[in-house]
């Protein structure tokens, strides 16, 4: 029971994570909560959905299930790619230099807007994931039963954090973001075009929040419009856990968020699943906002 | 003063700055000739951070021009600006406090390297060569502001001068042609001063032109080639340090009228 718990706990804990990151890494550098991030997410999930339902009808999975596995996740993060940079063109570029409440009120917006068209689009009943794709078979160990979709996220999940780590470390450009987080205006004066730095960041972000919305379409095989927003408001928790702007904060945090539901919704009562998210949201703002890995918050000049 | 047209490598033409209806700067004509040390000196709130503010694109001017090595880079963003080879530090100090000596440096290099995404996650061979030449390059600027055995310490952890002196090593890492330091002695003691001072010379001898605001007089006569005063965001005076010292205005400026005996 207690195994069991803690498998899907960090199951459901690194899909939080990789949203988590995203809100992060956009707070890090633009010192803005993008509410809109939760619906990428949302979007990522049902992109998923329509690429799968479109290799169905080309029979692709007839040839490889993998590849078709490999193309969805393609066209879903490409897709949630081109609507984060979008989303950053219109909704935020526009308003750099307005003042901070005004781009939060214009997230807010893009965030029912994004909602709205999607089920226009696609309507308002819940969409399915194929089962054709569904990838059957289970790990037993020791009374606890870990599905080969559980492996194939924890493992995915672990593999683009690592991913994002080294990037961020290693490379040029995330030594350039890195530089824009900590002071933009002096990044600029240094010859880093932080115009394009914030839109790399949106599509890094926007990426891993496409790749986590397929990967929860296939562990719970339903999406629906509004998925976003709760989704959203729990990785937004995890990365203010983890500490905002820090991004192994956020990763930390998305996965205790994940282990603390898990555990709850097994011990106490899955009714309060949500509840217990939104009470460490609220006792961490009170006793330690800076989260756990947060640093102080400097004063900017 | 000796104006050649052809060494002339800043100019401002008429650059005027206005917050709410104030005049911070009204009008400055600038020439800054190639490879000399320019003070532009001034009393408190003359307008010469926002005279650099407007040259390095900070904020646009609201009237003026601004040419660059015989180019126009008026309204330009930060980032282009830096791209044609210029660069600042600032009153306050603003390095990346939670990087590394090395890498404030390398941020410094970049401008000159054209980054791409792609290239970046595929880490290919002409990247790979690429970031070789800039670490070379961050260990040279790293040598020659005496910081190299701090490489791998956090700017944070760096004490007030060599936190100082990675500022100009970073603002040096960005290749420029024009250098432009607000108050680079400021809060330094007497030896820190000296020290830095020796460095603005070394970094004149690599022929690198370099425009200071400045409030310590005492450095400002000894090593400026030329000094613009400024007050009240008009420029008043300007010349060889020694013309500046005798001019009625520059004093009056300082010290105020002389009271008329009667």
């Amino acid at each position: 029971m207690l195994l069991q718990q803690i498998i899907n706990g960090l199951t459901i804990g690194s899909v939080y994570a990789l949203i988590a990151l995203g809100y992060t890494m956009v707070y890090g550098i633009l010192q803005l909560i993008n509410f809109a991030h939760g619906e990428i997410y949302m979007i990522g999930a049902y992109m998923g959905i329509i690429a799968i339902t479109f290799f169905i009808y080309i029979g692709l999975p007839d040839i490889s299930i993998a590849l078709t596995l490999v193309l969805t996740f393609l066209a879903a993060i490409i897709f949630t790619g081109a609507y984060g940079i979008t989303l950053e063109r219109v909704a935020y570029r526009p308003l750099r230099n307005a003042p901070r409440l005004s781009i939060l009120i214009s997230a807010i917006g893009m965030s029912i807007v994004l909602q709205n068209y999607v089920m226009l689009a696609q309507g308002a009943r819940d969409k399915i994931f194929p089962h054709e794709l569904k990838i059957g078979g289970e790990l037993i160990i020791a009374d606890a039963h870990i599905t080969y979709t559980q492996v194939l996220i924890m493992a995915l999940s672990v593999l683009m954090m690592s991913g994002l780590t080294w990037f961020i470390k290693k490379t040029k450009v995330g030594m350039a973001m890195r530089a824009t987080a900590q002071d933009r205006r002096m990044a600029g004066l240094l010859g880093i075009n932080t115009d394009r730095i914030i839109v790399i960041t949106f599509l890094i972000g926007s990426i891993l929040a496409g790749a986590a919305g397929v990967m929860i379409s296939m562990y719970y095989g339903i999406v629906n419009f509004y998925m976003g927003y709760t989704a959203g408001i729990k990785a937004f928790t995890a990365a203010v856990l983890g500490g905002i702007g820090n991004i192994p904060g956020a990763m930390l945090g998305g996965i205790l968020l994940g282990l603390l539901e898990a555990l709850g919704a097994g011990y106490i009562s899955s009714e309060y699943k949500d509840v217990f998210a939104f009470a460490v949201l609220v006792l961490v703002l009170i006793f330690k906002p800076t989260g756990l890995l947060g640093e102080r918050i400097s004063d900017k000049v | 003063m000796m104006l050649n047209k052809n060494n002339i490598l800043l100019e401002t033409k008429n650059i005027t700055k206005t917050f709410g209806g104030i005049h911070a700067i009204e009008d400055v004509n600038l020439h800054i000739n190639k490879g000399e040390i320019n003070a532009l000196i001034g009393p408190n709130g003359a307008g010469k951070t926002t005279l650099f503010n407007c040259i390095t694109g900070f904020y646009p001017p609201t009237k003026g021009r601004i040419i660059f090595n015989g180019e126009d880079i008026t309204g330009l963003k930060p980032h282009q600006i830096a791209e044609t080879g210029m660069a600042r530090t600032f009153q306050n100090i603003r390095l990346f406090a939670e990087m590394t000596v090395m890498e404030n440096i390398l941020i410094g290099s970049q401008c000159r390297y054209r980054m791409t995404l792609l290239g970046a996650i595929l880490n290919d061979k002409r990247t790979k060569n690429e970031e070789r030449e800039i670490s070379r390059k961050a260990l040279q600027y790293l040598r020659f502001t005496g910081l190299s055995k701090f490489a791998n310490h956090l700017a944070r952890n760096l004490s007030y001068g060599d936190q100082r002196r990675l500022e100009l090593a970073r603002a040096l890492a960005t290749e420029p042609k024009l250098l432009l330091l607000d108050e680079p002695a400021a809060g330094m003691n007497l030896n820190e001063t000296k020290g830095l001072m020796e460095l603005i010379k070394k970094i004149k001898d690599e022929e690198i032109t370099i425009l200071l605001i400045e409030h310590d007089m005492r450095m400002v006569m000894k090593i400026a080639d030329t000094i613009t005063v400024l007050d009240h965001g008009i420029k008043i005076a300007e010349g060889t340090p020694k013309e500046v010292q005798k001019n009625e205005k520059v004093i009056e400026a300082y010290i105020g009228r002389r009271r008329r005996t009667a």
